[in-house]
């Protein structure tokens, strides 16, 4: 059984909404890019809340953010929202708000008549003091008069969600929304978020940074390879994380004398010798980490080179399905 | 059927590119040709139809249609900020509709306005300067639609709309006999020759083929190209 089977959502079967009643569906969908398989055979269903599509660069995310926004037409099974196919059915906007992830907006226009449009767009009563609230709530206000072209890229992407959030709708989808933004300007979309999930909007972001996800998300699809890998709370999702087996890349004076000083420690599972040194397998980063240097010194043993050859997201989320 | 939300954003989206710049440059040729073909001939020959057909309703308007038409909704495809527009439950036909009127409004500026000048440059305000003038517009409005119809249905729009106007309308269209009635210039010509009543124009068509032919083509085209943006698919990356 895969570390996954073990503590969260096996894949293949339905990963549920968490509170309230589903308003998305994926049922078993599968999208082709030509002879590339972008998504494979995902169910899920998503309810009110925040919602974190985690996963490497390429994995599928913005991929599955089309299919559901109607830009995209499974290859197979079927996308729902509030009972709709998105595919073909503009009138799916009504519900559904989206931040693309491509920095590309009427840059020619300012906040204000962009998110003006977008109400004009969406036919709403009032659409000048619906750009005002959703300008409010980005924080947009003070430099909504200025050329979208002048601003910094968080700036124009507060500017693109708010033109997403102009209608109210039910369902928020973002693609990566905290790129290029600062620290303050992070937390307060969080925050926004956080709010818009708490009202009972279902709120779908993708990211590929593990900490943003775990900041703001109820709980986590994490996405490999088109792959589903594992679906639930973030807290399970990033212990398994942290409890994988890093792998170190050492050079000493005396790989075979480090090698059995090494095996002895608890925070250490395996050492293999190499032709280069040795490949050590710890089950504790932090005690390895710490403990090292302090083995090696008392064993007599002069360290040349440490190399944690397995520290890329990519590797957390290949070890998360197991592969 | 015609937002004018859609409409707004285009003009903008339109005028916000230096790309604007290339649409004064083949009515400024025309504009000068005309000026200088009646310093060196005057009124007397028949070269303002020449010029105003061939060089006006043939070149002018298609080219300037060009310009505008994938200018109009190519560029936004290109730049995928088309995704805003469409991220909406605006009906994907009244987009295309919103965005071939915009693309025939500019055009006639652009091009069917200058063949009137031209006309009245050559001839003073007579009929062929008319005749040439409504039937500039009427390419317009077709190639319009014709041009955001292949924006909406390929990548790299202005590549097969060069290949459409250089291999179709230049070419087949006047070696094969029953291409003419495919040929949006005929149109225009068959209408400018009907209201003029000029040989000079080389127009194969009268007045009622034309009308009729264009309207066909005006509605396959925005039907199409509505079906096409209705089915937009995001690139992968």
């Amino acid at each position: 059984m895969s570390a996954i089977e073990q503590t969260a959502a096996p894949v293949g079967d339905t990963a549920t909404a968490p509170d309230g009643p589903a308003i998305v569906r994926f049922d078993h969908v599968t999208h082709w890019y030509g002879n590339v398989v972008a998504v494979n055979d995902i169910s899920l269903e998503l309810g009110p809340g925040v919602t974190g599509l985690l996963g490497p660069n390429g994995a599928g995310k913005s991929t599955i953010l089309h299919l559901l926004s109607g830009f995209l037409n499974p290859s197979r099974g079927s996308v729902t929202i509030a009972g709709v196919g998105p595919w073909r059915h503009p009138d799916v906007f009504r519900t559904v708000g989206l931040v693309p992830e491509r920095d590309s907006v009427y840059a020619f226009l300012t906040a204000r008549e962009f998110v003006t449009a977008s109400a004009k767009l969406h036919g709403l009563p009032d659409p000048k003091a619906a750009a005002e609230r959703a300008l409010e709530l980005v924080e947009m206000t003070p430099a909504a008069d200025r050329a979208i072209q002048t601003y910094s890229k968080g700036m124009r992407q507060r500017a693109k969600v708010a033109a997403a959030l102009v209608h109210d709708p039910k369902v928020l989808l973002l693609d990566e929304p905290f790129n290029g933004m600062d620290p303050r300007q992070r937390m307060h979309m969080m925050d926004l978020l956080r709010g818009l999930g708490a009202e009972g909007r279902t709120i779908l972001f993708s990211s590929h940074i593990l900490e943003e996800v775990e900041k703001l998300a109820d709980t986590v699809q994490v996405v490999v390879a088109g792959r589903l890998a594992a679906s639930g709370d973030y807290r399970t999702i990033r212990r398994l994380m942290t409890t994988r087996p890093h792998v170190f890349l050492l050079r000493s004076t005396d790989n075979r004398a480090l090698a059995g000083v090494l095996i002895k420690s608890a925070a250490v599972q395996g050492v293999e010798l190499t032709k280069d040194g040795l490949e050590v397998h710890a089950s504790d980063h932090g005690t390895f980490t710490r403990e090292l240097a302090k083995v090696s010194r008392a064993a007599g043993i002069g360290l040349r080179e440490v190399v944690p050859s397995d520290e890329s997201l990519e590797s957390v989320f290949a070890y998360l399905v197991g592969s | 059927m015609y937002n004018s939300t859609v409409a707004w954003i285009t003009f903008r989206a339109l005028f916000g590119r230096k790309r604007a710049l290339l649409f004064v440059l083949p009515a400024l040729v025309l504009i000068l040709l005309t000026l200088a073909l009646k310093g060196a001939h005057g009124t007397l020959a028949d070269w303002p139809a020449l010029v105003l057909g061939r060089v006006g309703v043939g070149a002018v308007v298609p080219l300037t249609a060009l310009l505008v038409g994938t200018s109009v909704l190519g560029s936004e495809i290109d730049d995928n900020s088309v995704l805003h527009l469409l991220a909406t439950p605006v009906p994907r036909r009244d987009v295309i509709i919103s965005k071939c009127i915009v693309s025939a409004l500019v055009t006639t500026l652009f091009a069917a306005v200058p063949v009137l000048v031209a006309g009245i440059i050559a001839q003073g305000p007579h009929s062929l300067a008319f005749g040439c003038f409504l039937g500039a517009v009427l390419g317009s409005i077709v190639y319009s639609c014709v041009f955001v119809f292949i924006s909406a249905a390929l990548r790299h729009p202005v590549i097969y709309s060069l290949a459409y106007v250089a291999l179709w309308e230049e070419l087949i269209s006047t070696l094969v006999g029953g291409a003419k009635y495919l040929s949006v210039e005929q149109w225009s010509l068959g209408l400018a020759h009907s209201i003029s009543g000029d040989n000079n124009l080389g127009s194969h068509l009268t007045m009622t083929p034309s009308l009729v032919l264009a309207v066909i083509a005006v509605v396959v085209t925005v039907f199409y190209a509505s079906e096409r943006l209705s089915a937009f698919t995001v690139r992968a990356d």
